[in-house]
């Protein structure tokens, strides 16, 4: 069987997979890290996003021996050693930005990797389009592109925290 | 999904050779056609050969009045290279609007333009601006290159490696997007260049085609006026539960119109 060889939130791992074995197979099973959700199976719903050599990619549509080499950051990875949380993170608190919870881990790292892209600033509208990707079926988008709006701010240093940017 | 062996050749040639030596292996460049196809077991291939690792078959470049963009080029990389976006904006236009940002990091332009999907966006880019598909032994115009649903001029063993496409004084594209799906429900890509006045549908029909007598109509006079009053005929058209061919057909005209617009 192939082996892969991949960095995890920053630790290595060598791990033995089938051909078939998806990315989100290999963090949720040989990995243990379930924070990373499967919803829809078929790369529509955005819930499985994790970043892989600095880009959101859909794991449940990554085939694990594709990515061996590579640097991959899942929900997990994103909050500081000592807990605490990361901008996005902490905004998705602030704007009670989930219902169910359950699309949350791919929001919010669909949302990191949209606002790292654009140091310049998104509007709104520029939010909603770029979480085409990701889809929230307790519907709660509102709260998730305030959240966004506001992380984004505190990301590029344009505000100290969100509570400030909440303002 | 069904298990495979896996193979990451570095070469053309050794994943050509692959190919050739099993019938019932398969390319597989991002993977977001083809995995979720494997998943729905509506395919078994017994191998796949995974292009990620093939160098000659990456990047983008200009050569004097042509771009050549390496098939294993992700669609996000199209959507924000520099020299695309000064050469042939409507490319990085089309890129930037696949998909969603997740598919836009994996997929690339020799999968999508090999698999020709009636509902893909690059073959009408291929076919509006008059490419050429390089492919691992030849090279095909794209009037030669898509012969039908998810069919192309390629043969089993034989690889997509560039698309060299001539740079055009104008070119535009607009789409109407399916709004669950995103998949394009009829668009138009139209161009003036050196290939001459070219309009490119796709969505519309089993396989992107050319126009012809909105092209004659730009040719004489390019402005969306020209083809406001061309009607596709809806006879070939496809009709599901998204929208009838008549429907699609009135599509293709206010997309041409629009097209046109865009190019400038």
């Amino acid at each position: 069987m192939p082996q892969v060889t991949l960095t995890v939130n920053g630790k290595q791992h060598s791990v033995e997979v089938e051909g078939r074995t998806l990315l989100v197979e290999l963090l949720r099973e040989k990995l243990r890290l379930t924070g990373t959700h499967v919803g829809c199976d078929t790369s529509q719903c955005g819930a499985c996003v994790v970043h892989v050599d600095g880009n959101s990619v859909k794991s449940c549509t990554t085939l694990a021996v594709a990515v061996d080499g590579a640097s991959v950051t899942t929900i997990e990875g994103l909050a500081a050693a000592d807990g605490t949380l990361h901008p996005m993170q902490e905004a998705f608190r602030e704007y009670h930005a989930l219902q169910c919870g359950f699309c949350t881990p791919g929001m919010v790292m669909s949302a990191v990797d949209l606002v790292q892209k654009h140091p310049e600033g998104l509007s709104e509208q520029e939010i909603r389009e770029g979480l085409e990707g990701n889809l929230c079926r307790c519907t709660g988008y509102h709260n998730i592109v305030k959240a966004i709006d506001a992380a984004q701010e505190v990301m590029h240093g344009r505000s100290t925290s969100i509570a400030a940017a909440a303002e | 999904m069904y298990d495979f062996d896996y193979h990451k050749p570095t070469t053309v040639a050794d994943a050509v050779a692959l190919l050739a030596a099993d019938p019932d292996a398969k390319a597989v460049s991002g993977g977001h056609t083809l995995i979720p196809a494997l998943k729905h077991r509506l395919n078994k291939p017994t191998s796949l050969v995974d292009l990620s690792g093939i160098a000659e078959m990456r990047g983008i470049r200009r050569e004097g009045n042509a771009l050549i963009i390496g098939a294993f080029t992700r669609h996000a990389e199209v959507a924000s290279s520099e020299v695309v976006q000064a050469a042939i904006p409507v490319l990085s236009f089309m890129a930037a609007h696949i998909g969603d940002n997740q598919v836009r990091n994996r997929g690339t332009i020799g999968g999508s333009v090999s698999n020709n999907d009636p509902a893909a966006d690059y073959p009408a880019a291929v076919l509006g601006l008059g490419a050429i598909v390089h492919t691992s032994s030849r090279k095909i115009p794209a009037d030669e290159f898509f012969l039908g649903m998810f069919t192309t001029a390629l043969e089993p063993d034989e690889l997509l490696v560039a698309i060299e496409f001539p740079i055009p004084e104008k070119a535009g594209y607009a789409k109407m997007k399916n709004p669950a799906s995103r998949y394009v429900m009829a668009g138009a890509l139209v161009s003036k260049g050196p290939a001459g006045v070219r309009v490119a549908i796709n969505g519309a029909a089993s396989c992107v085609f050319r126009q012809a007598e909105m092209e004659a109509a730009l040719a004489a006079n390019w402005s969306p006026e020209a083809v406001a009053g061309i009607q596709q005929p809806a006879d070939d058209l496809n009709s599901d539960i998204h929208g009838s061919a008549e429907y699609r057909a009135h599509l293709v005209t206010v997309m041409a119109k629009r097209a046109v617009v865009n190019a400038g």
